[in-house]
């Protein structure tokens, strides 16, 4: 096993990047992502890291560069955040229906207004429905490892999809934690050479992106829906491979504690680690208290989540943006969508709260869970409540 | 039998939906767009060929005697060769009269 590296959780990205051997990167910097490609472009300027590295004018553009560069053949990474992944929004959409399996690290940020570089997950759920792949690491070895696995799951024939992986800002980005990094001759063998299904290639020409008229539009639709549910099947295998090969074990659906939990939280992210510290003082103040960490945000992962809390009676959904207008957290709305029709289904309180960079403490967990319960107990009808804001 | 495009379920496409064979969108057959269609008093046809040369649909073939057929699966009805024409000799007529 590979020795134990103190790095910037950006940076080991960054290394996680060169190790995939990557052919083409096009990325904009943008707080809080731009360590990540700055040390590639670093990695390519210094010759370490054998790729095209092509600066741009705008996120827009970085996104439509790396749909030329995927659509060639080549194995295609980018990063970004905030503003620059709503600037990306248009191309977005695309990708995933011409089947391109792009690599993009999001360091999550709230997105304006009022303008704010700090962490939360406005940005995420802002292109939920483009048809991506969505990962979230919680801490930087998961960053590491996650990234690599990200381009074995997206260029496997059965997916030929992007894929997101959601790593917090400044949480995440800019903290220096001790990873195992893996070296190049593991992962080698973890991920073979990309082989594009097909790729623009003048002697044998295709169209991509040619129009889609009424008569095959749903069909188009429906095949990219059926295609990103199915790659649940493949993300589980990639996930068992990588634990086999090299001893760190990933699933869909993390829980913890959750063996006899009444009730449990639900977190997606870095917060899961102080969700964790929170859980341990109430399991020792006897509380069957539990955690469930939503890894894979889309495809959403419902069979595994109604398995993971099957027999509990109250589930404290803390989401980390706000859907306006509507009747709860996006992750909340999501999971009790996914339970509405489970028998004896649990309460689902949900939570809105670490916005825009706001800590989410210890205590803050203990009193979420504490006021689930009570509402559970009650029955309160409810559809969300922001926590820890000045009324 | 080969299914027309119009016919495959979801699974039966090229990969996101790419276009592998050049030409084939001649298989699309644009014609029922058309509010009006072209009619050329052949008397007045000089063969010059501006109509072939400003159809933006390929929808105007050569003809053995030197002037142009429609082809009327395509022609959309936009009118350009009628505007261009140098003598006139084509007019757009109501669909149905």
């Amino acid at each position: 096993m590979a020795k134990r590296v103190g790095i910037e959780v950006s940076l080991a990205i960054s290394e996680a990047v060169k190790l995939a051997q990557v052919d083409a990167v096009a990325a904009y910097p943008i707080t809080p992502q731009t360590h990540i490609v700055e040390h590639l472009s670093e990695l390519v300027a210094e010759g370490e890291l054998d790729a095209a590295f092509i600066p741009v004018e705008s996120e827009h553009s970085a996104m439509s560069v790396c749909a030329g560069t995927s659509a060639a053949g080549a194995r295609t990474y980018t990063a970004t955040s905030s503003q620059g992944l709503a600037l990306m929004n248009e191309i977005l959409f695309i990708i995933p229906a011409l089947r391109l399996p792009i690599v993009m690290t999001i360091a999550n940020r709230a997105l304006s207004g009022p303008i704010s570089i700090w962490n939360d997950h406005s940005d995420i759920m802002s292109v939920r429905d483009t048809g991506w792949i969505a990962i979230f690491a919680e801490n930087g070895q998961e960053a590491f490892d996650l990234t690599l696995q990200s381009f074995k799951i997206a260029e496997d024939h059965r997916v030929l999809l992007p894929i997101s992986v959601n790593i917090d800002g400044f949480t995440l980005s800019h903290v220096i934690e001790p990873h195992e990094f893996l070296d190049q001759e593991e992962v080698n063998r973890f991920l073979p050479e990309y082989k594009p299904a097909v790729q623009l290639n003048p002697d044998d020409p295709v169209s991509m992106g040619a129009v889609g008229v009424p008569e095959i539009y749903a069909e188009a639709k429906k095949c990219q829906d059926e295609v990103l549910k199915g790659s649940i099947t493949v993300i589980k295998e990639v996930f068992a491979e990588f634990a086999e090969m090299f001893g760190r074990e990933y699933k869909v659906v993390e829980t913890y504690q959750a063996e006899g939990a009444e009730t449990l939280l639900l977190t997606m992210g870095s917060v899961g680690e102080t969700a964790m510290e929170a859980i341990d003082q109430l399991r020792a103040a006897g509380r069957k208290v539990g955690l469930v960490r939503l890894r894979l945000w889309r495809p959403f992962p419902a069979a595994d989540l109604r398995a993971a809390v099957r027999g509990i009676k109250t589930l404290a959904v803390i989401d980390r943006a706000v859907s306006f207008g509507g009747t709860g957290g996006p992750v909340a709305g999501e999971v009790r969508s996914a339970l509405y029709s489970v028998k004896d289904a649990p309460y689902v309180a949900s939570f809105i709260t670490g916005l825009g960079g706001r800590d989410i403490t210890v205590d803050d967990f203990i009193g979420m869970a504490n006021q689930a319960e009570a509402m559970a107990k009650a029955n309160e009808i409810h559809e969300y409540k922001m926590i820890g804001v000045r009324e | 039998m080969t299914k027309k495009f119009n016919e495959k379920a979801w699974h039966e496409y090229d990969l996101g939906f790419m276009v592998s064979r050049p030409g084939c969108s001649a298989e699309y057959r644009t014609g029922d767009w058309r509010s009006q269609q072209p009619q050329t008093n052949k008397d007045k046809c000089i063969k010059c060929g501006v109509c072939y040369l400003v159809c933006p649909e390929g929808a105007i073939q050569l003809a053995a005697d030197g002037t142009y057929d429609f082809d009327l699966e395509h022609c959309k009805g936009c009118g350009i060769c009628a505007t261009e024409c140098w003598t006139g000799c084509i007019s757009m007529v109501e669909e149905g009269e």
